[in-house]
């Protein structure tokens, strides 16, 4: 399963997201430059986190007009696995292949700690190693994580399954929902504030990251028959 | 570029002549014999640019004028070293071809009038520093000081905006900032101090230097361009604080993470192409002035810089303001001729501006050429090598004179120790830091492996089983009360930090924030700091390798604390080793390494009843100091131990809290003593451990600290019932929640900062 990784100027957690895979899947992993397009080659796509164009005008919404955003778009249509992780969650959201926008933080703030998330759903290509309603811990870094989206939408994300984490316990940015991350409805783009590259050895305090990543790999094995 | 030999000066500038006749160089801090020597060097009168680059490159802040023959007193040397100060940072050896590099530096001045954009500004210039080396910055810590929290909305807002500041650069900028320490105390209310300590890491063949080599080679202008911002910061750094500063604001700089985190990559690429840079040097205090001289001397060159081609944002600016200007997010680079379009090629990528604008000369001459005239035209050597050097007059204050008959034991004997531990666990200066460090990211990077809020903070080195350890550390009250024994602790409680967590401390980085040296009393205390920590790093094996001198912290003629930060950096030879505060499991043995003496002066538990300090302050022996520290790393490295705290403010009865509230389990404690159980409790004596231990391996560490000579008590066990429990001479004197003390520990500081409108705890 070949990883790309897009690059930002900005983009700050993408060495910490290719380690991960390295680490957890021993699987190819390819940084590639925002101003690439051609995406065609590779299986799914991280985009990580960080400041990309230093969080002006908004978060993600430079970055939502790069390049390298035609390939992203085009692997989503083709039903590859897209996983945007906190910055990569912002810029999702300004391309539209994910309902809603982010707010700053309500308590104004940035906030770093390990957030106790609830997986909502676990029958997603990015979840199906873990248990539903499985309670779990990832560090979050955000100053602008308070997701929001229109009562509709928000209906419509209920119903249809894909809020697939929510805060547990307290909710660090006062997201609508507890929501701490959501799929798109074909369930093959996910977006997240917290950071499942930061929680994969028992040092770094939780290895609850692992199985987002080894869901991808073996939904991808599972469809593609490799080995 | 065409030779023109005789400087000119410009118009609407002063004249030479104006200058002498109206003593305008004081103006710009230079004294009358200072302006002496450099007519003396020039052999005829400076111009307003020459007096101007003059005026920054003898400031305190670029030649340390007032601290050099003090500072000579630091071992810099050690078999690790690989550079010692002199360079951006300091940089020792870690095995397998790696290397540390870390400094630490003041931003003081600045924070103090502008404090968002001063204290981000001081982590993008220590940050630089580092990666000027070569190094990838792998973490952040900070060292900082506020007036009283309390009482001061003023210095609630200098808190609030000063964290806000360190958080807005290092978060955009993808370093952790991992740890640091933070003190309230009214000494600090007009004239707060932030310390920013950067620390990377790289391989030993990508170390870089700021030097310039060979005749004719470009000197390649890269980063944002440069603007009015910051102009005399280094001289606004080198004076007192007063009424008019608030006029100093156009000094401080205003930063861009964005702009410093693209610097970063494209000098890192940069760096890998191995045999690229032939020197690279930040454009920090003083500027594009500080950078060109700097690296011009260290190489045995001159240089020609032609400022038409210096990159600039505003129109109609002056080769005084190009030269002094200090805009952040500026490199200045010399690669071999020829090269030039590498530096470009990666700029490009990066969406950098970069310029060739000079050439190094042969010969000694630094010379500035500005539409077509030459505008300057110094001997090299006397802007680096021939600074003014005072050493200046020593007095011992009245104060502390008057402190020898002080017996701080006998203030405080009314105290409760119950009610003593609730003040000690509630004080903003002992309590959870947890407000501050949670906007930081501290975990970027993903190499976090002991978070902020233990002893010191770890960070693990992908590929390699290894980890540093890093702390910040400074005891102002000490220094006060006594400088040499307080110099001693400084360096002594950063390295018993680091050991805490498993380390062996490699080196350190200071920064010395004192008031006006010209005082003597002030020049006494720096006198004696320098020298207790020079003692100590030399007992202690860990070389000073680079640090900063921030002098004149002083408001309406009052000096703050002599303040001495040490930033300490120590090795984890393996993850497995890593150690932290925290109480692990009930049925552990606690024991409690050194001597408890009755040392309350200067002690948090005087501060916060008496509501000042006195006395004379803990002595610090450094031979036992050695030895408990060796212990204890020992002890770690065999397996041994479950949790180390160091024993510093607030006591026993502090570091017993802190491993019960991080632990979330209980201790039961039984001591006899020949002191009150008040001063058993809270006395701050040096070179004491506590350390929990598994039933069984207790005998293995009572034995070793007896080979040692180390005194170990057995003080008791930790319990699973969250409670702490002491009992002293068979008399119970806490019986409290652990709970509570954690609802006191952590709620302290978000109580103390309610009443600021961005603050939701």
């Amino acid at each position: 399963m070949h990883f790309a990784v897009p690059i930002f100027p900005g983009s700050n957690c993408d060495r910490d997201t290719i380690h991960a895979i390295e680490d957890v899947l021993d699987q190819p992993v390819t940084a590639v430059w925002h101003q690439d397009s051609d995406l065609k080659k590779f299986d799914a796509i991280i985009i990580p986190g960080g400041f990309s164009y230093g969080d002006y005008l908004r978060t993600g919404a430079l970055a939502a007009q790069s390049p390298i955003m035609e390939g992203i778009r085009e692997a989503a249509d083709q039903g590859k696995l897209v996983l945007g992780i906190c910055n990569g969650f912002q810029i999702l959201l300004e391309t539209g292949l994910l309902p809603g926008a982010m707010r700053r933080n309500d308590h104004l703030q940035f906030r770093c700690s390990i957030s106790r998330l609830s997986v909502e759903n676990t029958q997603t290509p990015f979840t199906l190693g873990f248990s539903q309603g499985e309670q779990i811990r990832i560090p979050i870094a955000h100053i602008e994580g308070n997701y929001y989206c229109d009562e509709e939408t928000l209906q419509e994300l209920q119903q249809k399954g894909q809020i697939i984490f929510r805060y547990a316990g307290e909710n660090p940015n006062g997201s609508i929902d507890y929501i701490a991350g959501i799929c798109n409805e074909r369930r093959n783009v996910l977006g997240m504030m917290p950071h499942p590259e930061r929680a994969i050895f028992d040092w770094m305090g939780s290895t609850d990251g692992v199985k987002l990543f080894t869901s991808m790999l073996q939904y991808w094995k599972e469809n593609n028959g490799a080995a | 570029m065409q030779l023109k030999q005789k400087v000119i000066s410009l118009p609407n500038e002063p004249t030479p002549e104006m200058i002498r006749e109206q003593t305008l160089y004081k103006e710009l801090g230079l004294k009358s014999e200072e302006y002496e020597q450099i007519i003396h060097h020039l052999k005829r009168l400076p111009t307003w640019t020459e007096l101007g680059i003059y005026s920054v490159m003898w400031s305190e802040h670029c030649s340390y004028k007032n601290s050099k023959t003090l500072l000579k007193q630091f071992p810099t040397q050690g078999s690790r070293v690989l550079q010692g100060p002199g360079e951006g940072a300091g940089v020792i050896d870690i095995g397998d071809e790696q290397a540390v590099v870390f400094k630490i530096e003041s931003h003081n001045h600045p924070s103090a009038v502008e404090p968002f954009q001063g204290a981000a500004t001081g982590v993008g210039g220590i940050i630089r520093d580092v990666f000027s080396m070569g190094a990838r910055p792998i973490a952040l810590l900070n060292s900082l000081r506020f007036g009283d929290l309390k009482s001061s909305a003023r210095v609630r807002y200098l808190f609030e905006q000063v964290v806000a500041g360190i958080a807005h650069y290092g978060n955009c900028m993808g370093i952790p900032t991992v740890g640091g320490e933070v003190v309230f105390d009214p000494s600090y209310e007009g004239n707060p101090l932030v310390n920013a300590m950067c620390v990377g890491l790289l391989k030993h063949d990508e170390l870089q230097k700021g030097v310039a080599q060979g005749v004719g080679n470009p000197v390649i202008y890269v980063g944002a361009r440069t603007g009015r911002d910051g102009i005399h910061g280094a001289t606004f750094a080198s004076e007192e604080l007063n009424e008019t500063s608030e006029s100093k604001r156009p000094a401080v700089q205003v930063g861009d993470p964005f702009m410093e985190k693209l610097l970063l990559e494209a000098c890192m690429e940069m760096v890998e192409q191995k045999d690229l840079l032939l020197g690279i040097q930040d454009m920090g205090a003083a500027g594009l002035t500080c950078s060109s001289a700097e690296m011009a001397a260290k190489g045995g060159y001159g240089m020609d810089l032609n400022l038409d081609l210096v990159p600039r944002r505003e129109q109609g600016m002056t080769p005084y303001e190009i030269m002094l200007s200090e805009s952040q997010e500026r490199m200045l680079l010399v690669v071999e001729q020829g090269r030039e379009s590498e530096v470009q090629a990666i700029c490009d990528k990066w969406g950098l501006t970069s310029a060739v604008i000079g050439r190094v000369s042969e010969g000694d001459r630094y010379r500035l050429f500005f539409q077509g005239e030459l505008v300057a035209d110094i001997p090299l050597r006397t802007l680096v090598d021939a600074a003014p050097c005072y050493v200046q007059a020593q007095k011992v204050p009245d104060y502390y004179r008057e402190n020898e008959s002080v017996c701080p034991e006998e203030q405080l004997q009314h105290i409760d120790p119950q009610v003593g531990l609730h003040q000690v666990v509630s004080s903003v200066n002992l309590a959870s830091k947890r407000w501050i460090y949670q906007q930081y990211d501290h975990m970027v990077q993903a190499s976090t492996a002991v978070c902020p809020g233990s002893d010191a903070a770890v960070i693990a080195i992908r590929g390699t089983d290894k980890a540093l350890a890093m702390s910040t550390d400074g005891n102002a009250r000490y220094v006060y009360l006594d400088p040499v024994q307080g110099g001693r602790i400084a360096v002594a409680e950063a390295a018993r930090n680091v050991v805490c967590t498993g380390a062996e401390p490699l080196g350190l980085t200071d920064c010395l924030n004192f008031g006006s040296p010209e005082k003597p009393e002030v020049y006494w205390q720096l006198a004696g700091a320098i020298q207790g920590m020079s003692e100590a790093c030399q007992e202690l094996n860990t070389p000073v390798v680079g640090g900063n001198v921030s002098l004149y912290n002083e408001t309406k003629g009052q000096a703050i604390y002599p303040t001495p930060v040490v930033g300490m950096v120590g090795l984890i030879t393996s993850r497995k080793h890593i150690m932290t505060q925290s109480f692990k499991q009930a049925g552990d043995v606690i024991l409690l390494l050194g001597e408890t003496l009755a040392e309350l002066g200067g002690s948090e538990l005087q501060s916060l009843v008496t509501g000042k300090i006195s006395g004379r302050p803990p002595v610090l022996d450094l031979e036992k100091e050695k030895k408990v520290q060796q212990v204890v790393l020992h002890a770690i490295r065999h397996g041994f131990v479950h949790s180390a705290h160091d024993l510093a403010e607030g006591g026993l009865a502090m570091s017993l809290a802190e491993s019960c509230i991080a632990g979330g389990l209980g201790a039961n404690v039984t001591a006899k003593t020949q002191l009150s159980a008040l001063t058993y409790l809270f006395s701050e004596s040096q070179s004491r451990i506590l350390l929990s231990v598994p039933e069984n391996q207790a005998w293995h560490l009572i034995a070793l600290a007896e080979d040692m000579g180390v005194k170990c008590t057995h003080l008791g066990e930790v319990i699973e019932v969250p409670e702490m429990r002491i009992c002293i001479n068979g008399e119970s004197v806490i019986h409290e929640s652990v709970q509570e003390l954690t609802r006191k520990y952590e709620e302290a500081i978000p109580c103390a900062m309610s009443p600021s409108l961005t603050s939701t705890n």
